[in-house]
């Protein structure tokens, strides 16, 4: 399952102070799949997702040790350009945070800020991003209006295509669905299936049912390390490790 | 029983007092100023500058002062807001980790903003005889920019802190460089800044201590930055001093204009950050 990985860690080490969060991951991410990382609350899947596009770069006393590659590419390299390794991944936070400025600007932000310049590229992006993302039929006539008149679910999903706009290979889901209401949910959720069509996709959720259903594989990382790592029926129906049994039935949390 | 309710009723009536105490106070003191100074509130206070007689009591107003006010808690407002928005960007967001260091600046600034004025007029009268420039609007405009900084960079520190960790993290995310986050951050605190200038341009506008070696006096509005400039505080300060009824009169009258510069101030500022804060788009 991991001959094609598109990300692929290797003994990855993060130490915050003198808390040691992640210890020695190695896990390798396949091209064009979901893959979920669960866990309770504080094991360090947030970390470990972050550490994928080095967001907490400005975390004070950290330290990092190990390597990410993804194509290949060491992202931990002291010659890395860390805005490239963060424009191939976009990345969908716990709550929508819409940037102050328009519908339409919100996803023109990135593109313009790699250079895109032209009105009508950047019209045509806005638009494939907005459909890409079911919004388009619902704000094409205010695309001027601020962002923030948007309903929370729209956010998301706008943040979604702002993401998308840049053209990332990669999807970060921080547990993207968690602020939503359920219909606002499932919309995403089938999102990020229709989606790994063209992406890798890596999600970190605390909502099984969730991991179920849109992921085909699942990482189970428990107080820093990765316990149990497969396809997602096999870890949620047969895990191989007693922890995974423990955490999935609900006993640890 | 009865003694947790005594010990409530006398807590309530404590703050009812002091609540009573500032507000009385503040009405007394609009009232000491209206009550005093709307006699002597001319046209001609607000139109002219003094005549020759003014300070015993003959024709004249205080414009040179008013607009002496105006240029220097503006362009100390205006200079202060461009040293201290990179200032303010710049602790929180290219420190990164090295937080006790931006915590130990945040120290330095709280400092500086409890140091009296007149420090900052000497101060910057100490500067001015370095450079050999006189008492003169630049150097008004500097030593109230001295003043101001603190207050700028303070606020607007608070502010940036509270713009969400996330949404630094989404235009990071997206391939920004800090600087390009940076312009984000400062779009979303625009309603903040607005009031960070209120809080400076009040504290500009009313200051004498700084102003007093620094800017100088004068009868006349300044044409240039090397002339020296008349201020509010000073003009109400020499005209209290008089023992002509008429010129004490116009001190309140003074104060009273000062007041309502502050007021207009206030109003606009507020007005604006609630238009930026309800949209923020363009």
């Amino acid at each position: 399952m991991t001959h094609n990985p598109h990300i692929s860690i290797q003994h990855l080490n993060v130490q915050i102070g003198n808390q040691e969060i992640l210890k020695d991951i190695s896990i390798n991410i396949p091209n064009k799949k979901v893959v979920s990382i669960i866990g309770p609350s504080g094991c360090g899947k947030t970390t470990l997702l972050k550490s994928l596009n080095r967001l907490f770069d400005d975390t004070a006393d950290i330290k990092v040790s190990g390597k990410v590659l993804v194509d290949g590419e060491d992202i931990y390299a002291p010659d890395a350009e860390v805005t490239h390794i963060r424009k191939k991944m976009g990345l969908l936070s716990q709550r929508p945070y819409p940037l102050p400025m328009s519908i339409y600007d919100n996803i023109a932000y990135g593109p313009r800020i790699h250079g895109t310049r032209k009105k009508a590229e950047l019209d045509e992006i806005v638009e494939t991003q907005l459909k890409a993302t079911g919004l388009w039929n619902e704000v094409k006539d205010r695309l001027n209006a601020p962002a923030t008149r948007l309903s929370i679910g729209q956010q998301q999903r706008l943040c979604l295509a702002r993401g998308l706009a840049v053209e990332p290979e990669i999807i970060l889901g921080d547990e993207s669905t968690s602020a939503l209401d359920p219909v606002s949910t499932s919309i995403i959720e089938d999102l990020f299936i229709k989606l790994k069509e063209k992406y890798t996709i890596v999600l970190v959720t605390h909502i099984l049912r969730q991991a179920r259903r849109v992921s085909d594989y699942i990482i189970f990382v428990y107080m820093g390390e990765i316990i149990e790592f497969g396809p997602t029926e096999e870890v949620l129906l047969d895990p191989k490790q007693e922890l995974t049994r423990e955490y999935v039935k609900g006993y640890i949390s | 029983m009865i003694r947790r309710k005594l010990e409530e009723n006398f807590f309530r009536t404590l703050m009812i007092l002091a609540t009573i105490l500032v507000t009385g106070s503040f009405f007394l003191i609009v009232g000491t100023i209206l009550y005093r100074g709307v006699p002597f509130m001319t046209w001609d206070m607000i139109s002219k500058i003094p005549g020759g007689g003014f300070y015993i009591g003959k024709e004249g107003g205080v414009l040179n002062a008013i607009v002496g006010s105006l240029y220097i808690a503006g362009g100390a407002t205006i200079l202060g807001l461009f040293i201290s928005i990179p200032v303010a960007i710049y602790i929180n967001m290219y420190f990164g980790g090295r937080t006790w260091l931006a915590n130990a600046l945040r120290i330095a600034f709280d400092v500086l903003f409890g140091i009296p004025s007149i420090v900052y007029g000497a101060f910057g009268f100490l500067i001015m005889v370095y450079f050999g420039i006189r008492a003169s609007l630049l150097g008004g405009i500097v030593a109230v920019t001295l003043l101001v900084i603190p207050i700028l960079v303070r606020t607007l520190d608070e502010v940036i802190r509270t713009v969400p960790r996330e949404l630094r993290d989404a235009t990071s995310a997206l391939g920004a460089t800090r600087w390009e986050t940076a312009k984000v951050v400062i779009r979303q605190i625009r309603p903040g800044v607005f009031t960070a200038i209120l809080l400076s341009f009040g504290r500009a506008v009313g200051d004498v201590a700084s102003v007093l070696f620094t800017a100088g006096f004068s009868d006349n509005i300044p044409t240039s930055l090397h002339q020296p400039t008349a201020t509010l505080p000073l003009a109400i300060f020499f005209q209290l001093g008089s023992p002509v009824a008429e010129v004490q009169g116009r001190a309140y009258a003074s104060a009273l204009i000062l007041t309502i510069i502050v007021l207009i101030i206030t109003v606009l500022s507020s007005i604006l950050a609630k238009q930026f804060s309800k949209n923020t788009s363009r």
